[in-house]
Protein backbone atom coordinates (compact mmCIF):
# COMPACT_ATOMS: atom_id res chain seq x y z
CA UNK A 1 0.00 0.00 0.00
CA UNK A 2 2.74 2.09 0.86
CA UNK A 3 4.91 1.39 -1.88
CA UNK A 4 2.26 2.10 -4.55
CA UNK A 5 1.68 5.47 -2.83
CA UNK A 6 5.21 6.21 -3.23
CA UNK A 7 4.88 5.17 -6.77
CA UNK A 8 2.08 7.59 -7.09
CA UNK A 9 3.30 10.06 -5.75
CA UNK A 10 6.76 9.80 -7.67
CA UNK A 11 4.80 9.82 -10.83
CA UNK A 12 2.75 12.90 -9.92
CA UNK A 13 5.74 15.16 -8.90
CA UNK A 14 8.08 13.99 -11.59
CA UNK A 15 6.47 11.78 -14.32
CA UNK A 16 3.56 14.03 -14.91
CA UNK A 17 5.43 17.15 -15.98
CA UNK A 18 7.48 15.70 -17.18
CA UNK A 19 5.37 14.29 -19.67
CA UNK A 20 3.63 17.77 -20.10
CA UNK A 21 7.02 18.97 -20.77
CA UNK A 22 7.24 16.33 -24.15
CA UNK A 23 3.82 16.63 -24.71
CA UNK A 24 3.85 20.46 -25.38
CA UNK A 25 7.11 20.31 -27.00
CA UNK A 26 6.08 18.01 -29.65
CA UNK A 27 2.45 19.60 -30.06
CA UNK A 28 4.28 23.07 -29.95
CA UNK A 29 6.60 22.67 -32.71
CA UNK A 30 4.12 20.98 -34.80
CA UNK A 31 1.77 24.24 -34.23
CA UNK A 32 4.88 26.43 -35.39
CA UNK A 33 5.47 24.56 -38.39
CA UNK A 34 2.25 24.94 -39.47
CA UNK A 35 1.90 28.86 -38.56
CA UNK A 36 5.07 29.34 -40.29
CA UNK A 37 3.85 27.23 -43.15
CA UNK A 38 0.48 29.17 -43.50
CA UNK A 39 2.45 32.82 -43.30
CA UNK A 40 4.55 32.02 -46.16
CA UNK A 41 1.65 30.61 -47.90
CA UNK A 42 -0.76 34.10 -47.22
CA UNK A 43 2.36 36.29 -47.78
CA UNK A 44 2.98 34.84 -51.50
CA UNK A 45 -1.09 35.31 -51.74
CA UNK A 46 -0.61 39.09 -50.86
CA UNK A 47 2.63 39.91 -52.99
CA UNK A 48 2.16 42.88 -55.44
CA UNK A 49 -0.12 44.82 -52.43
CA UNK A 50 1.89 47.96 -51.46
CA UNK A 51 2.06 48.05 -47.31
CA UNK A 52 4.68 50.27 -46.25
CA UNK A 53 5.83 52.54 -43.43
CA UNK A 54 6.51 55.38 -45.24
CA UNK A 55 4.21 58.26 -43.28
CA UNK A 56 3.91 59.85 -46.59
CA UNK A 57 2.35 58.96 -49.59
CA UNK A 58 4.28 58.78 -53.04
CA UNK A 59 2.79 62.61 -54.27
CA UNK A 60 1.41 61.10 -57.37
CA UNK A 61 -0.85 58.84 -55.50
CA UNK A 62 -4.58 60.04 -55.86
CA UNK A 63 -6.74 59.22 -52.50
CA UNK A 64 -10.32 58.32 -53.39
CA UNK A 65 -10.89 57.32 -49.56
CA UNK A 66 -9.29 56.14 -46.48
CA UNK A 67 -9.70 53.95 -43.04
CA UNK A 68 -7.42 53.20 -40.58
CA UNK A 69 -7.01 49.07 -40.62
CA UNK A 70 -5.66 46.52 -37.59
CA UNK A 71 -4.19 43.08 -37.32
CA UNK A 72 -3.96 41.76 -34.06
CA UNK A 73 -2.81 38.36 -32.37
CA UNK A 74 -2.47 37.24 -28.95
CA UNK A 75 0.58 34.09 -29.04
CA UNK A 76 2.24 32.12 -26.82
CA UNK A 77 5.16 29.83 -26.04
CA UNK A 78 4.48 26.24 -25.32
CA UNK A 79 5.23 25.00 -21.88
CA UNK A 80 8.51 23.02 -22.94
CA UNK A 81 9.79 26.29 -24.22
CA UNK A 82 8.55 28.69 -21.53
CA UNK A 83 10.69 26.35 -19.37
CA UNK A 84 13.51 26.63 -21.45
CA UNK A 85 13.81 30.41 -21.62
CA UNK A 86 13.01 30.74 -17.83
CA UNK A 87 16.29 29.01 -17.23
CA UNK A 88 17.62 30.69 -19.72
CA UNK A 89 16.65 34.05 -18.04
CA UNK A 90 18.92 32.78 -15.10
CA UNK A 91 22.31 32.98 -17.36
CA UNK A 92 21.45 35.10 -19.41
CA UNK A 93 22.28 35.86 -23.10
CA UNK A 94 20.45 35.23 -26.32
CA UNK A 95 16.98 33.27 -25.83
CA UNK A 96 16.38 31.64 -29.16
CA UNK A 97 13.27 30.41 -28.37
CA UNK A 98 11.61 33.27 -28.01
CA UNK A 99 12.06 34.73 -31.44
CA UNK A 100 10.14 32.89 -33.68
CA UNK A 101 7.62 33.49 -31.45
CA UNK A 102 7.38 36.88 -31.94
CA UNK A 103 8.38 36.74 -35.72
CA UNK A 104 5.26 34.52 -36.23
CA UNK A 105 2.81 36.73 -34.12
CA UNK A 106 4.56 40.26 -36.02
CA UNK A 107 4.17 38.61 -39.12
CA UNK A 108 0.75 37.19 -38.86
CA UNK A 109 -0.56 40.74 -37.26
CA UNK A 110 0.86 42.57 -40.78
CA UNK A 111 -1.17 39.40 -42.64
CA UNK A 112 -3.96 40.04 -40.51
CA UNK A 113 -4.16 43.87 -41.55
CA UNK A 114 -3.22 43.38 -45.17
CA UNK A 115 -6.12 41.29 -45.77
CA UNK A 116 -8.76 43.10 -44.00
CA UNK A 117 -7.29 46.37 -45.89
CA UNK A 118 -7.93 43.57 -49.52
CA UNK A 119 -11.22 42.44 -48.35
CA UNK A 120 -12.86 46.05 -47.70
CA UNK A 121 -11.28 46.89 -51.43
CA UNK A 122 -8.52 49.19 -50.51
CA UNK A 123 -5.59 49.69 -52.98
CA UNK A 124 -2.34 49.97 -50.36
CA UNK A 125 -1.63 50.19 -46.55
CA UNK A 126 0.85 53.48 -45.71
CA UNK A 127 2.27 54.37 -42.35
CA UNK A 128 2.28 50.58 -40.86
CA UNK A 129 3.52 50.94 -37.49
CA UNK A 130 3.63 47.68 -35.11
CA UNK A 131 3.45 47.40 -31.22
CA UNK A 132 4.19 44.64 -28.89
CA UNK A 133 2.48 44.25 -25.34
CA UNK A 134 3.16 41.92 -22.36
CA UNK A 135 -0.33 40.44 -21.52
CA UNK A 136 0.88 38.68 -18.18
CA UNK A 137 3.36 37.27 -16.53
CA UNK A 138 4.89 33.75 -16.73
CA UNK A 139 6.68 32.77 -13.71
CA UNK A 140 10.04 31.21 -13.92
CA UNK A 141 8.56 27.48 -13.83
CA UNK A 142 6.47 28.03 -17.01
CA UNK A 143 3.34 28.24 -14.92
CA UNK A 144 1.05 31.23 -15.54
CA UNK A 145 -0.60 32.62 -19.01
CA UNK A 146 2.13 34.14 -20.68
CA UNK A 147 0.75 35.77 -23.75
CA UNK A 148 2.17 38.29 -25.96
CA UNK A 149 0.27 40.48 -28.17
CA UNK A 150 1.17 42.13 -31.31
CA UNK A 151 -0.82 44.78 -33.46
CA UNK A 152 0.42 45.70 -36.79
CA UNK A 153 -2.12 49.19 -38.08
CA UNK A 154 -2.16 51.34 -41.06
CA UNK A 155 -3.48 54.35 -42.89
CA UNK A 156 -5.06 52.32 -46.04
CA UNK A 157 -6.04 54.17 -49.17
CA UNK A 158 -8.79 53.49 -51.97
CA UNK A 159 -6.99 55.08 -54.69
CA UNK A 160 -8.22 56.64 -58.10
CA UNK A 161 -5.07 55.94 -60.14
CA UNK A 162 -2.06 54.91 -59.06
CA UNK A 163 0.21 56.85 -61.58
CA UNK A 164 -0.97 60.25 -61.95
CA UNK B 1 -10.90 44.28 -36.92
CA UNK B 2 -12.09 47.32 -38.83
CA UNK B 3 -12.37 50.61 -36.98
CA UNK B 4 -14.79 52.05 -39.53
CA UNK B 5 -16.90 54.75 -38.39
CA UNK B 6 -19.95 56.40 -40.58
CA UNK B 7 -18.71 60.20 -40.55
CA UNK B 8 -15.52 60.18 -38.73
CA UNK B 9 -12.14 59.74 -40.61
CA UNK B 10 -9.68 58.22 -38.92
CA UNK B 11 -6.12 57.81 -39.38
CA UNK B 12 -2.51 57.24 -37.96
CA UNK B 13 -1.04 59.50 -40.42
CA UNK B 14 -0.76 63.85 -39.85
CA UNK B 15 -3.59 64.06 -42.44
CA UNK B 16 -6.54 62.41 -43.77
CA UNK B 17 -4.92 61.31 -47.14
CA UNK B 18 -5.95 63.91 -50.18
CA UNK B 19 -7.78 66.16 -47.75
CA UNK B 20 -6.97 69.14 -45.92
CA UNK B 21 -6.86 70.15 -42.26
CA UNK B 22 -8.64 73.58 -41.62
CA UNK B 23 -9.34 73.02 -38.11
CA UNK B 24 -7.46 71.81 -34.95
CA UNK B 25 -9.15 70.70 -31.69
CA UNK B 26 -6.85 69.14 -29.91
CA UNK B 27 -6.12 65.99 -28.30
CA UNK B 28 -9.04 63.15 -27.70
CA UNK B 29 -8.57 59.82 -25.79
CA UNK B 30 -10.66 56.64 -25.01
CA UNK B 31 -10.22 53.80 -23.10
CA UNK B 32 -11.20 50.32 -21.63
CA UNK B 33 -10.03 48.79 -18.37
CA UNK B 34 -10.79 45.11 -19.08
CA UNK B 35 -9.96 42.09 -16.63
CA UNK B 36 -9.22 38.47 -17.98
CA UNK B 37 -12.23 36.68 -18.51
CA UNK B 38 -12.92 33.43 -16.55
CA UNK B 39 -13.82 31.11 -19.29
CA UNK B 40 -12.02 32.88 -21.60
CA UNK B 41 -8.93 31.97 -19.34
CA UNK B 42 -8.98 28.43 -18.67
CA UNK B 43 -8.97 28.03 -22.21
CA UNK B 44 -6.00 29.98 -22.74
CA UNK B 45 -4.38 28.08 -19.98
CA UNK B 46 -4.90 24.66 -21.74
CA UNK B 47 -3.61 26.29 -24.96
CA UNK B 48 -0.60 27.87 -22.87
CA UNK B 49 0.72 24.06 -22.75
CA UNK B 50 0.84 23.68 -26.41
CA UNK B 51 1.67 27.32 -27.30
CA UNK B 52 0.47 29.31 -30.28
CA UNK B 53 -2.43 31.60 -30.77
CA UNK B 54 -4.64 32.29 -28.16
CA UNK B 55 -8.12 33.06 -29.68
CA UNK B 56 -9.92 34.25 -26.93
CA UNK B 57 -7.39 37.25 -26.09
CA UNK B 58 -6.70 38.08 -29.49
CA UNK B 59 -11.05 38.86 -29.21
CA UNK B 60 -11.04 40.18 -26.07
CA UNK B 61 -8.78 42.71 -26.86
CA UNK B 62 -9.73 43.30 -30.24
CA UNK B 63 -13.08 44.52 -28.87
CA UNK B 64 -11.58 46.18 -26.20
CA UNK B 65 -9.73 48.12 -28.41
CA UNK B 66 -12.69 48.88 -30.81
CA UNK B 67 -14.40 50.04 -28.01
CA UNK B 68 -11.50 52.31 -26.72
CA UNK B 69 -11.70 54.15 -30.37
CA UNK B 70 -15.47 54.57 -30.22
CA UNK B 71 -15.27 56.99 -27.71
CA UNK B 72 -11.94 58.38 -28.57
CA UNK B 73 -14.60 59.17 -32.28
CA UNK B 74 -17.18 60.33 -29.69
CA UNK B 75 -15.52 62.82 -27.59
CA UNK B 76 -14.07 64.31 -31.13
CA UNK B 77 -17.60 64.29 -32.28
CA UNK B 78 -18.89 66.03 -29.05
CA UNK B 79 -15.87 68.91 -29.95
CA UNK B 80 -17.45 69.70 -33.47
CA UNK B 81 -14.50 67.49 -35.54
CA UNK B 82 -15.18 65.52 -38.33
CA UNK B 83 -11.96 63.71 -38.17
CA UNK B 84 -9.25 62.24 -36.06
CA UNK B 85 -5.50 61.74 -37.25
CA UNK B 86 -2.25 60.19 -36.16
CA UNK B 87 -3.79 58.07 -33.62
CA UNK B 88 -2.08 55.95 -31.47
CA UNK B 89 -2.38 52.68 -29.48
CA UNK B 90 -1.08 51.91 -25.83
CA UNK B 91 -1.91 49.21 -23.68
CA UNK B 92 -0.89 49.27 -20.35
CA UNK B 93 -1.12 46.59 -17.78
CA UNK B 94 -2.50 48.24 -13.96
CA UNK B 95 -2.85 45.02 -12.06
CA UNK B 96 -2.43 41.42 -12.38
CA UNK B 97 -5.40 40.35 -15.13
CA UNK B 98 -6.46 43.66 -16.04
CA UNK B 99 -5.11 45.46 -18.47
CA UNK B 100 -5.93 49.45 -19.77
CA UNK B 101 -6.62 49.78 -23.55
CA UNK B 102 -6.09 53.16 -25.25
CA UNK B 103 -6.39 54.99 -27.98
CA UNK B 104 -5.65 58.74 -28.59
CA UNK B 105 -5.07 61.13 -31.56
CA UNK B 106 -5.77 64.40 -32.81
CA UNK B 107 -9.21 66.02 -33.29
CA UNK B 108 -9.58 68.09 -36.51
CA UNK B 109 -11.47 69.50 -39.14
CA UNK B 110 -10.69 68.07 -42.82
CA UNK B 111 -11.96 70.04 -45.84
Amino acid sequence: MEDTFDKLNLFVNFGLPLLLLMGAYFIGSVIEKNHFRSIRRREDEQRGFPVVSFDTMPEDWKVSSSDMVTGSIVISLDYFKRVIAGLRGLIGGRIKTYEPLLERARREALLRMTESAREQGYDAVFNVRLETSRLANATRDGKGTAGVEMLAFGTAVKLVSRFG
Amino acid sequence: MDISSSSMAISNTETIPGRKIVEFYGVVTGNTVRAKHLGRDIMAGLKNIVGGELKGYTELLQDSRQEATERMIEQARSMGANAVVNVRFATSSISQGAAELFAYGTAVRVA
